[in-house]
């Protein structure tokens, strides 16, 4: 579902960012939705952005079963890109999640809050380490 | 009744009088939207200001709006010699941008004191109230305006002016190109929102497309990126704003012609701003 409502410019900064890194990431606003992940994260999370397009995050994170290296199932609340929406602050995380296409990833993960300015939270940037 | 609007300066980055620059005018930014004689609305306030004060003056204007898209120096040099400012019967508003961590007045201020001027700000005649950006819409006279972020070093805003029938985007310094135009829907592109559709679009086309590469990221947009900005956005006519301070009278023709070309047989010929122009807002 594409909200086309004009993104914060710190969004489209981050975007422009992300979309020159080779270290997969992804974007979030300050809704929660999901509304871009690079190039590099389409591997991770098995499907192109062009065809997920933007929706909210609940619905997206729903879709991965995330499990700690202990085997133990994580929250959707305790994993960075909640933490970083929801409590506004940055995390990391090292879990294992079955993508899209099937296949287990061990990931490390952060997420970290985006303020323009000090109150005005715009989104969240979530970045996938090592994979 | 149409809004009038009026550019009372148009040159970029620093002022450029002199014979090869009296056609398009060598003072830096500033616009007028007309409000009658009892307020004033104002864009920018770079050294095209000036004069605009002197004809508020003897309009007897004491109510004026001043909307800064951002605090360098050609934006807010004339500032310092606005007539308005030293009359005690003036109210003056200011809006602009704020840092992530300074109001807009700490960051005017410091160019109200020495050693960048004689005077302090405190000893200003007129009422001066200032008011961070982007907030609230701003709406008074029947005119609706708007501001948001742009992609431009620094704090920049830029603005979206409505007045019922039609709009005005005002981006005098912008280089949307950085963050992409031709590959993304308008909600992604710096500036997407204020100029959708708008009748007008005053835009940065400080280069040529062939000097903009030695440019890029100094914050600017060449004539090529402007006019594909306005087609991206669905946005009616261009003008060409924010001139390089060397382009002559007669290289801006040259720009005018080169746009035209750009735009292409189906699409209004983009103009370039020239201080004095007047045109109406239907």
């Amino acid at each position: 579902m594409s909200t086309q409502r004009q993104k914060h410019l710190v969004l489209i900064l981050a975007r422009e960012f992300a979309s020159n890194l080779s270290t997969p990431t992804l974007i979030a606003d300050e809704r929660g939705y999901l509304v871009f992940y690079n190039e590099a994260a389409e591997d991770v999370i098995g499907r192109r952005f062009g065809e997920v397009g933007e929706m909210p995050l609940d619905d997206w994170l729903g879709a991965f079963d995330a499990r700690a290296l202990t085997g133990e199932p994580i929250p959707p609340e305790d994993r960075p890109t909640r933490v970083a929406l929801d409590q506004r602050r940055a995390s990391h995380l090292r879990y294992i999640v079955t993508s899209a296409d099937g296949v287990d990833r061990e990931l490390e993960v952060t997420g970290f809050p985006l303020f323009a300015h000090t109150e005005e939270f715009v989104g969240a940037v979530v970045i996938f380490w090592g994979t | 009744m149409p809004t009038q609007v009026k550019i009372w300066g148009c040159r970029g980055s620093v002022a450029t009088p002199g014979p090869e620059t009296v056609g398009y005018g060598g003072n830096t930014s500033c616009v007028e939207i007309a409000l009658g004689d009892d307020a004033a609305l104002v864009l920018d306030a770079g050294t095209g200001i000036r004069e605009l004060g002197f004809d508020l003056a003897r309009r007897g204007t004491r109510r004026i709006y001043l909307f800064l898209t951002h605090l360098h120096l050609d934006h807010l040099e004339g500032l310092r010699f606005f007539a308005p400012l030293w009359n005690p019967e003036v109210t003056l508003d200011v809006w602009g941008p704020c840092s992530p961590v300074v109001s807009l007045r700490e960051r005017i201020l410091r160019a109200f004191s020495p050693p960048l001027f004689p005077l302090d700000f405190r000893d200003v005649p007129a009422e001066v109230r200032f008011h961070d950006l982007p907030g609230e819409r701003w709406e008074s006279h029947g005119i609706s305006l708007s501001a948001e972020l742009v992609l431009h070093p620094g704090p920049t805003l830029g603005y979206r002016v409505e007045t019922g029938a039609s709009s005005l985007a005002y981006l005098p310094d912008h280089e949307p190109v950085l963050a992409g135009i031709t590959d993304r829907s308008p909600d992604w592109i710096s500036g997407g929102a204020l100029a959708a559709g708008a009748d007008v679009v005053l835009h940065d086309a400080q280069y040529l497309d062939e000097e903009y590469e030695a440019k890029m990221g100094w914050g600017h947009s060449s004539v090529g990126d402007a006019v594909a900005f306005c087609r991206a956005v669905g946005a009616d006519r261009l003008v060409l704003f924010h001139h390089e301070p060397q382009r002559s009278d007669r290289a801006l023709e040259s720009v005018e012609a080169r746009a035209r070309e750009l735009a292409g047989p189906g699409e209004v010929p983009p103009v370039v701003a020239r201080e004095g122009m007047v045109f109406d807002l239907p």
